[in-house]
């Protein structure tokens, strides 16, 4: 190897940044070599003056040592109160969350309860051998039928040039208070009209029309006037709909 | 929160033994003792801000003189310095010979002639020699502080000590 090669090698010499095996091999050159020894001694040298004269040549005044201490201290005043704030804004977030996520959870479970409830009257009234207590075809045979039997009112729609046909009625309860069942026929399939005094507490359904399918039933609701309808059946959704329609052009 | 709240009190503990020697090294950079201290404080305030993201047991030192010096570099001391990387290939080569122009110079000149010669290096020759001879930092470390691999460190150290020596020659042969 020539001396400019070694050389390349010095300045990691002199700055003390040889691996052992590389540091053994300049040390037998400079051992060797008078040049490269002088010009390795040149760089240690170099480094020690340039060492000397820049050390502490500028000292900061304790004025200024001071006031740095004091913008230390006034900042981290801020930055406690930023992370109390902030940890207390994430703690505020997340209750807010878990409580929204509650409320959210009990209406979709009372929701649920509902519709289970509704759901199984609809079930026992296909599965009785006497479904409806008053048994007419006659819109204004069934409606003045419920008179006295509930504490409020309602309107059945004309059925004439529908599929529709309207079998009967009975008083139901429902979340402890009367309500109306209605029955229809549609082919062969028969579907229940609900109408129940909607307290928002206890039916927690969403405004609108919203439609379910629960265990493959077609379920359509909404709310009108302190009402709360539900139309359930086995037939397809587009049927539970078209009734659901006629009723709301009634009510 | 009480290990964050724990971290603001050791940052002071970490920080200000540095301090004297940040500042010595800002106006190396900066050559005003004015702006170095408005450097040395906005390298504080950063450090103490970003305190959080630092990493327990990595190079505290390597990190705040990084600090300093990217605030260096985007102040207005910095911008005048223009900061070029050019500058690295125009280093004219030093004479070979037994006598080295260190040797000839160590033996005549003053302390203040080797100052004023670091001053007239280009910033990025001078951070790089200061953190090697003045704060005698490992080749890992500069690279740490100067956000460059070690082999950057070790080239651009070498262009840096010929560049001076460079100067020294000019220096003996004007004399």
């Amino acid at each position: 190897m020539t001396c400019d090669l070694w050389r390349d090698k010095l300045d990691a010499y002199a700055d003390d940044s040889c691996s052992g095996e590389e540091l053994a091999n300049i040390e037998d050159h400079l051992r060797a070599c008078t040049a490269c020894a002088a010009e390795a001694l040149a760089r240690i040298q170099v480094k020690r003056a340039i060492r000397a004269a820049a050390s502490a040549r500028f000292s900061p005044s304790p004025e200024f040592r001071l006031r740095l201490e004091k913008s230390i201290h006034k900042s981290r005043k801020p930055l406690w109160l930023s992370l109390w704030t902030q940890s207390l804004a994430a703690s505020v977030l997340a209750l807010l969350l878990i409580a929204a996520s509650v409320v959210s959870w009990t209406r979709h479970a009372a929701r649920e309860a509902a519709m289970a409830e509704l759901l199984d009257q609809y079930l026992a009234t296909m599965a009785s051998a006497n479904p409806v207590d008053v048994i007419s075809t006659d819109r204004h045979t069934v409606k003045p039928w419920f008179q006295g039997k509930l504490p409020f009112t309602f309107m059945l729609p004309e059925l004439n040039n529908s599929p529709y046909k309207l079998l009967g009625g009975k008083v139901v309860f429902f979340k402890h208070s009367p309500g109306a069942q209605l029955l229809y026929e549609l082919r062969n399939h028969r579907l229940s009209v609900f109408i129940v005094q909607d307290q928002s507490g206890e039916f927690p359904l969403q405004s609108g029309i919203a439609a379910f399918s629960p265990k493959g039933f077609s379920v359509e609701t909404w709310s009108r006037s302190g009402l709360r309808f539900a139309v359930i059946g086995d037939s397809n959704p587009a049927d539970v709909h078209a009734l659901g329609d006629l009723l709301r052009t009634s009510n | 929160m009480s290990d964050r709240l724990g971290d603001f009190g050791s940052f002071e503990e970490l920080a200000m033994p540095h301090f004297a020697r940040l500042f010595n090294f800002a106006c190396w950079l900066a050559q005003d003792r004015s702006a170095a201290e408005d450097l040395v404080q906005e390298t504080f305030m950063k450090a103490l801000k970003g305190f959080s993201s630092f990493q327990q047991g990595t190079n505290f030192r390597a990190w705040i003189y990084r600090i300093l010096r990217n605030t260096f570099l985007t102040s207005q001391a910095g911008l005048r310095a223009s900061v070029s990387l050019d500058t690295e290939e125009d280093c004219p080569l030093e004479p070979s010979t037994t006598e080295t122009p260190e040797s000839l110079f160590l033996s005549r000149v003053a302390q203040e002639t080797l100052q004023s010669a670091l001053e007239e290096l280009p910033v990025n020759f001078r951070e790089v020699i200061l953190l090697s001879d003045l704060e005698e930092m490992s080749y890992r470390e500069i690279g740490l502080a100067l956000d460059i691999p070690i082999g950057t460190v070790m080239s651009r150290l070498s262009r840096a000590r010929k560049a001076m020596r460079a100067l020294l020659t000019s220096r003996i042969e004007r004399a």
